[in-house]
């Protein structure tokens, strides 16, 4: 069930984004997550950024007080960890664009390594607030994908939001799938795009999460709860018909708007 | 097939197999996809005066199927923003039972009037979450308070009160006795046992609130236990809970005397598809002993307990 280890490495990706590997024995696909407990602090599910073999990672970006704990944990620090839960990207795509915004790389680029080492054709388009900030931008070109950058400064790649790119991409060449991950109103507007280019589009959704068990209810999305029915979707199962990139819940279960 | 149909309290339920307080509660689609899925009635999260987060994680721990240990601290949105959840529900054709918690008397009647008002069929007052400070067991647990609520409560609103009590006292059957007095419609039985998990590497609770308390299979018997204590002691009908996990399970509380049970943890295990299975499985368990229906079942061992001292009468 829960297993206690001791974080083996602490890889900082950017100033605000760290890696924690840690031995975790259960097999794990790229999409899966981990509740990764903290002990004395909470415990948080996890998307897995690294997925292969017995050194499992997540990548974390410091946003509520227990991700910054997160940022302050040190090797050999013990961690609980349960899981691995939920659905995965399914490898088995020829043409495929990655849209990730914010910390979305940290769960697409073991997705995208899959799909690769599956013989797919990878483009990913990356967001962040500035360079520093873009998160595995040279673990997906090792990968061999191409990777094209927009940063909401500038400073790398184009200046704006990632959707410019990844609209432009799907107006402009063939793709067969679309994942995506990252704020909820840039996945919506992702699978827009992709939907007018005929395109089908797989999100990775994030929701306050408690049992992980589907019981506790926290982290329903409409028909669904994310951590057994997800957290990967088909836009299409969401968009208009779900309260998806309108509203989550806070831990009390009131609706809060994005 | 032997009829299914649920009838205590007033209230006639397609099936006994009511979604428990607690499961798939938070929002009202969650709701009505348990009723969907073949539920005889949904039960809400213990809603209160105002939003509560709950408790932070961990939040549960799982013990393979056999059980869960549990301290979520009445996490809910407040009674109001919950109507909305209800409203949700009600739309797709459920019938929903409010399930309310207060810190006194007077809370519990002003939450239970808010809720009646949403348009659920009955309101079942939480009088026994073990793990919450200034609630549940701390303001359920004993008899005086017990009739003191519901009185508060029946006294307030005109829909069948269902007094959920406690398996944490030892003698459930007062608290029963008491909910009876105080003018319950029914009683439903147990909540979850009071327990801890510790992990000896962490030399830890594993719970971030330390203690929990545990349901599923493991506490069956003690729920079982209950009821039929209770059954030997109250004249109100009796909603059986703890551990049911198969429809056997299920006429196992029914001929301890519940007309109706609730399930809750085995969606954890089965998923919500759980409800339709119980349904399906009771309807031919009851053909196949030859049991013509629910009602008829209800109480079918007590005579044998009658009749044979020797397997001891219920205590009073």
């Amino acid at each position: 069930m829960r297993s206690v280890v001791r974080v083996e490495a602490v890889v900082p990706e950017t100033p605000s984004t760290v890696t924690l590997r840690f031995p975790y024995e259960p097999e794990a696909a790229p999409g899966q997550f981990v509740m990764l407990w903290l002990p004395g602090d909470d415990e948080l599910p996890m998307s897995l950024s690294y997925t292969r073999g017995r050194s499992k990672g997540v990548t974390v970006k410091a946003m509520g007080e227990t991700s910054r704990h997160v940022l302050a944990t040190r090797v050999g620090t013990a961690v609980g960890v349960r899981g691995p839960y939920g659905n995965r990207f399914d490898p088995r795509v020829r043409r495929l664009l990655a849209v990730a915004g914010g910390s979305g790389a940290a769960v697409l680029a073991p997705a995208v390594e899959a799909a690769r080492a599956a013989g797919a054709a990878v483009t990913v388009a990356l967001g962040g607030t500035t360079g520093r900030e873009l998160l595995f931008a040279d673990r997906l070109r090792a990968a061999g994908a191409e990777v094209v950058v927009a940063t909401d400064d500038g400073s790398v790649g184009e200046r704006g939001f990632v959707t410019v790119p990844a609209g432009r991409l799907l107006a402009e060449r063939t793709f067969d799938a679309v994942w995506t991950c990252g704020p909820e109103v840039m996945m919506v507007k992702v699978a827009e795009l992709a939907a007018r280019a005929g395109v089908r589009t797989y999100c990775s959704v994030e929701r306050h999460m408690k049992c992980a068990l589907g019981m506790c209810d926290a982290c329903a999305l409409g028909p669904f709860h994310v951590c057994v029915d997800g957290p990967v979707f088909e836009a299409g199962e969401l968009v208009g018909r779900t309260e998806f990139g309108r509203y989550h819940r806070d831990a009390s279960g009131r609706r809060v708007p994005w | 097939m032997a009829d299914l149909t649920s009838r205590f309290a007033g209230l006639t339920l397609r099936n006994p197999f009511v979604l428990a307080s607690g499961i798939w509660g938070e929002s009202g689609t969650s709701l009505a996809g348990a009723w969907a899925a073949g539920a005889g009635a949904v039960v809400t999260k213990s809603i209160g005066a105002r939003p509560r987060a709950g408790y932070p994680n961990p939040t549960v721990e799982a013990y393979g199927r056999w059980g869960l240990l549990n301290a979520m601290g009445l996490p809910n949105p407040g009674i109001d923003e919950y109507p909305k959840e209800i409203a949700a529900a009600r739309e797709a054709g459920a019938t929903v039972i409010g399930s309310v918690f207060g810190g006194s008397a007077e809370e519990f009647a002003l939450l239970a009037s808010r809720l009646a008002a949403t348009g659920v069929v009955a309101l079942e007052l939480n009088l026994s979450c073990p793990h919450a400070e200034g609630y549940g067991t701390e303001v359920g647990g004993t008899p005086e308070a017990v009739e003191e609520i519901v009185r508060a409560v029946t006294r307030a609103v005109h829909l069948p009160v269902i007094a959920k009590i406690t398996p944490n006292t030892s003698d459930p059957a007062a608290l029963a006795r008491a909910a009876e007095k105080g003018g319950a419609a029914a009683v439903s039985a147990i909540n979850t046992l009071r327990a801890l998990a510790i992990d000896v590497r962490l030399r830890r609770p594993v719970l971030a609130h330390g203690l929990g308390g545990l349901s599923g299979p493991a506490i069956k018997p003690v729920g079982l236990a209950c009821v039929w204590q209770i059954a030997g002691a109250v004249r109100i009908p009796i909603v059986g809970i703890g551990g049911i996990a198969s429809a056997e399970d299920a006429l196992e509380y029914l001929m301890a005397g519940a007309s109706a049970v609730e399930v809750g943890t085995q969606v954890a295990f089965d998923g919500i598809r759980v409800f339709g299975a119980l349904a399906d499985g009771l309807g031919r368990l009851l053909d196949d002993l030859g049991i013509p229906s629910v009602g008829e079942a209800v109480g079918l061992a007590r005579a044998s307990a009658a009749a044979e001292p020797a397997l001891g009468r219920p205590s009073r």
